[in-house]
């Protein structure tokens, strides 16, 4: 199975303090992964250097077979950042936002509708991003995320500030991910659902991922 | 080691022609040069002024180059951000001077502070695209040598159309300025000789400068590059303090199977 | 997606920011007529000196309240993490940027048929050539446009970005001060030289550029 992210002691710097302190991970085609860790311990750091949006300091990174240290745009069109923030525009509505999003990565207006039916954010199509709810923003984007059809989908805490239904949504779209031939890493602190998801957990602490994980069985039974 | 010590010694090989050039310029500048027929000794100025002036440029020159070196894949180096900004903490001095004894000149022989010709208008947005990018320069960060590089590059091409432009309106307005008329006139003999000596003197200067100002640099990173290792050994230390579980012993739910 | 569709898609998109938010319309623009009446305050309108420097003024006008347009565009790349949604988008850099020098120039255009007008009204001018005005203007305002936007993307992630922009700004776009409001004072009547070769250097000031601009954006909105 091809390797969508390989790294080998890889170091990332946020100023001068090492976000990353060497870190060590393969990741497969299709494998949901979660990366657990306490505050502090380089999740987002580690999700955001595979975007390809910090420069690698030191170490080999790869990722869906750019090398971060030479090319960090060439993998973005398969890439999925689900962040803290959503990227979009105040003064836009949800859907005007969305639409931007999908027509940037070579969408169409339906790819953002349906993008928006799949979030259950219809209703507020016409809301201006200014006005929306925490929660609704994460469901945007989540939308802005679907709409670009990505290979590999990051998630940064994504449960956070979600009502029941929206973590629902968000389930089945990790759920179906390795049908649909996508790759999911999560960093999450809900472990016990995100757990549920994943076939496989990495802690990481200090900047380094604690090696040595326990490999679920594949069938997930959700908690 | 072999060639640090060759670089040192050559350094100090090059400051000391720097200081005796300079004494030997202000020899000749104040006693073998004979006094200009219509400025008399104000026009000693000169021997600092067109020298300064020509620091000026070099060293943005030698900025601009450093910087396109850095931004081309296949000559990346830190080697060329470091030179670039040794470069232009020096020129900007060089250009302040160029100004002042520009001022300084002017105002005994021809009554005037300021001329509004091509080349001094040209050294004054110079002296501000300095210290753009002098600001540029202070703002930490990982991608502080690109943004300085492509500032660089951008005021470096801007120098020219400065210069043209400016020219163009005064030869439109038709004033021939007096600074222009003066530095085309022929130079003969000594004064030509002291002018010439006065590059030199000042570019074995800027060499000088430019080194120490490198060899700082350097000695900042390596402290940088240290203070990093430590930052990292801690940070991984951190890591086994802060409660997370430890390898092989994580993550048995038995919630699932 | 081709350059230009994508460079229209972000145009597109910052123009709906604006006709939304009005702060150009609002806040820009009475900016650049307040500057205009402030000259008037402190030269003397009565001695026929307006009309002599109108031109110089309405370009300094023009270029302060550009500082503020180009300020805007790139604060509202600031909230919500938009410059990283730029980044993953997958448009490319060269586009953006076009995009963005153009929905600035759109903007600035619109500002000086105000400010021209607000001009042409308090400093009693006299109109030689309007094609030479026009013409000398498109160079100018797409010059300054896209030298805006490419300090603007470069300062763009960093805290003293309000007062680094002018200071980097101001001395590069000095040949287009000097070329537009030559082009305008023989446009405008009050000089006896010919405009036209001053709006062929804007021109190639425009095209440098934006050339520039289009190469650098990329990388440094990887560093913003």
């Amino acid at each position: 199975m091809p390797l969508v992210v390989r790294l080998r002691s890889a170091v990332c710097l946020l100023g001068r303090f090492p976000a990353l302190a060497g870190v060590d991970l393969d990741v497969e085609s299709g494998e949901v992964v979660l990366l657990s860790g306490a505050n502090g311990s380089g999740k987002t750091t580690l999700l955001r250097l595979l975007a390809g949006l910090h420069r690698l300091y030191s170490g080999e990174a790869d990722v869906l077979g750019h090398d971060l240290a030479v090319d960090r745009r060439g993998a973005r069109r398969g890439i999925g950042l689900l962040g803290h923030e959503t990227g979009c525009y105040d003064d836009l509505t949800v859907r005007e936002n969305l639409r931007f999003a999908a027509r940037a990565a070579g969408g169409d207006a339906e790819a953002s509708d349906t993008a928006l039916e799949r979030v259950g954010l219809t209703a507020q199509a016409g809301v201006t991003h200014g006005r929306l709810s925490a929660g609704q923003r994460r469901r945007l984007a989540l939308a802005v995320m679907l709409a670009r059809d990505p290979q590999l989908l990051l998630l940064d805490e994504p449960h956070a500030g979600l009502d029941a239904a929206g973590r629902a949504v968000l389930d089945t779209v990790v759920a179906s991910a390795p049908d649909e031939d996508r790759t999911v890493i999560i960093a999450s602190h809900e472990l016990d659902r995100t757990r549920a998801l994943a076939g496989r957990e990495i802690v990481l602490a200090g900047g380094v991922a604690r090696d040595g994980v326990l490999e679920h069985a594949s069938q997930a039974v959700p908690a | 080691m072999n060639e640090a010590l060759l670089h040192r010694r050559l350094a100090t090989v090059i400051g000391w022609a720097a200081l005796v050039s300079l004494a030997v310029l202000a020899v000749l500048g104040l006693w073998v040069a004979p006094p200009d027929a219509v400025q008399r000794d104000a026009q000693r100025l000169m021997y600092l002024h067109v020298p300064a002036a020509w620091l000026a440029y070099l060293a943005f020159g030698v900025t601009a180059l450093a910087s396109a070196l850095y931004l081309w894949r296949r000559t990346r180096s830190a080697v060329w951000d470091r030179i670039a900004g040794a470069s232009a903490e020096i020129g900007v001095v060089f250009t302040a001077l160029t100004l002042v004894l520009g001022s300084l000149w002017g105002r005994p022989v021809w009554g005037i502070w300021w001329a509004w010709d091509a080349r001094l208008v040209t050294t004054a947005v110079l002296f501000f695209l300095y210290v753009g990018y002098l600001a540029l320069r202070r703002i930490p960060g990982p991608g502080r040598a690109t943004r300085c590089a492509i500032a660089a590059l951008i005021a470096f091409v801007d120098v020219p159309i400065v210069h043209f432009s400016v020219d163009w309106w005064r030869t439109l307005h038709q004033e021939g300025t007096v600074f222009n008329d003066e530095l085309k006139a022929q130079i003969h003999g000594t004064m030509a000789f002291t002018l010439f000596w006065g590059v030199v003197a000042f570019t074995l200067v800027y060499v000088y400068l430019l080194d120490r100002r490198y060899r700082l640099e350097v000695l900042e990173e390596g402290r940088d590059e240290r203070e990093l290792e430590q930052a990292i050994a801690e940070r991984v230390a951190s890591g086994d303090a802060d409660g997370s579980p430890a390898p092989g012993t994580l993550v048995d739910t038995g919630a699932r199977r | 997606m081709n350059l230009w569709r994508e460079a229209m898609l972000v145009a597109g998109k910052d123009l709906r920011i604006e006709a939304r938010s009005r702060v150009t319309l609002y806040q820009v623009l009475p900016f650049g007529l307040i500057v205009v009446l402030l000259f008037a305050f402190a030269l003397d309108p009565s001695r026929g000196v307006l009309s002599r420097v109108a031109p110089g003024l309405f370009w300094v006008a023009v270029l302060l309240a550009a500082l503020l347009a180009v300020s805007r565009s790139f604060a509202v790349e600031t909230e919500n993490g938009a410059r990283d949604g730029l980044r993953l988008s997958g448009l490319d850099p060269a586009a953006v940027f076009l995009g963005k020098a153009g929905a600035i120039a759109f903007q600035l255009a619109v500002l000086e048929v105000a400010l021209g007008a607000g001009v042409a009204l308090l400093y009693d001018v006299e109109l030689r050539s309007l094609g030479l005005l026009v013409a000398a203007a498109v160079a100018a305002t797409a010059g300054v446009a896209a030298t805006g936007t490419l300090y603007g993307v470069l300062a763009a992630g960093l805290r003293v970005r309000e007062t680094l922009v002018p200071l980097l700004l101001l001395p590069v776009v000095a040949p287009v001060m000097l070329g537009a409001t030559r082009a305008w004072e023989a446009g405008l009547g009050s000089a006896t030289s010919d405009g036209w070769p001053w709006v062929a250097l804007l021109a190639l000031f425009a095209t440098l550029y934006t050339s520039i601009g289009m190469l650098a954006f990329g990388p440094l909105l990887e560093e913003a």
